[in-house]
């Protein structure tokens, strides 16, 4: 399990904007640099980013072999119901982790 | 008395006088980086030496009597005789102890750990070394700093303290003050120590870098922690 912290508005008013903000422990070893030996590192990065709010996506993203290691991802939604916010995060060699954070709306 | 106040700050060199932390001279979007515990990638070290001790240490150590150890490190080492860093202690604690073999230096079980004691003492200034039995090793920190080393036959002196403020190639040059180690530096992509840093200018001079946990590290980093005194600590920081 890579280390995360995530920051999800633990109570939020129906209709406010919230900013969902994640930091995840990873090499996102780009699968171009060469190692001490001098062979070429096995690529192996976050291929996926996935936020479910109650079951419906709010955010996606695609990472590439660019985006530096222990990725940082910030975005926004819209607080419609309490419920809970999924974040799994795909990647090479099987890698997957899923967080999830309850938010009670009023 | 006042005049020879004045000559004594004549004599001291102009980076005891107006010292910045190297945190100063970073791109804004790196400052916010650092400022943001939520951003700050190091803090993903700080919370796994936030575990381990919790799950390894709390038989004898408590969070409270962490605060302020980093400060006034590198300490006296009874059990060696010998001058010890933060690193070096936390190693040595585990493997008189705890009776394990101790990790790694800069493994991530070990740099994790030191995060997390340092970090205890962020905001907190760096403490003059005080003890007596440390002054041969100052002052063999403050030879190492001042010494030309490898085949740019360059010394510390000649870029931190001659230049500091000015360009080499597209990069300000600190004033090297060890405020935030260990820090997480975007060019390596994770945490190091300061004696990783301390190698990475040993090899830029191309000269022959010591072994992890020597005792000329040790030494050097007992010198900037003497110049460096009085500066607010960082840990985890933020450089590029």
């Amino acid at each position: 399990m890579a280390r995360v912290l995530i920051n999800v508005p633990r109570s939020a008013r129906r209709g406010d904007v919230i900013t969902i903000r994640t930091l995840i422990q990873h090499t996102m070893e780009t699968g171009y640099r060469p190692n001490a030996q001098g062979d070429v590192m096995p690529r192996d990065i976050i291929r996926r980013f996935t936020c479910t709010y109650d079951g419906a996506v709010v955010f996606s993203a695609e990472l590439s072999p660019a985006i530096a290691a222990n990725p940082f991802l910030s975005f926004t939604t819209v607080a419609t119901s309490s419920g809970t916010v999924t974040m799994t995060w795909e990647g090479d060699n099987g890698f997957a982790q899923t967080e999830t954070r309850a938010i009670e709306v009023t | 008395m006042k005049r020879l106040l004045a000559l004594l700050l004549l004599a001291l060199p102009a980076s005891a006088q107006d010292r910045r932390s190297g945190f100063e001279d970073m791109a804004r979007e790196t400052q916010a980086m650092q400022r943001d515990d939520m951003q700050n990638p190091g803090m993903l070290w700080v919370a796994e030496g936030e575990d381990r001790f919790n799950r390894d240490c709390t038989a004898c150590h408590s969070e409270a009597s962490m605060r302020g150890v980093a400060a006034r490190y590198p300490a006296w080492d009874e059990a060696t005789g010998a001058p010890i860093d933060l690193a070096g202690r936390i190693s040595a604690c585990v493997e008189r102890h705890q009776r394990v073999a101790p990790p790694a230096r800069e493994s991530q079980p070990l740099l994790a750990l030191t995060a997390y004691v340092a970090h205890q003492s962020r905001g907190l200034p760096i403490s003059r070394p005080s003890d007596p039995r440390l002054a041969p090793a100052l002052e063999q920190g403050r030879a190492l700093y001042g010494e030309r080393r490898g085949q740019l036959d360059l010394s510390c002196v000649q870029c931190h303290d001659d230049n500091a403020g000015r360009r080499l190639a597209g990069s300000t040059i600190p004033q090297a003050h060890p405020t935030g180690y260990p820090l997480y530096r975007l060019e390596w992509q994770g945490v190091g120590s300061l004696q990783r840093r301390l190698r990475g200018c040993m090899t830029g001079v191309r000269s022959e870098p010591f072994a992890y946990g020597a005792a000329e590290y040790v030494a050097l980093e007992l010198f900037l922690n003497d110049r460096a005194a009085g500066m607010l600590l960082e840990t985890p920081a933020v450089r590029p």
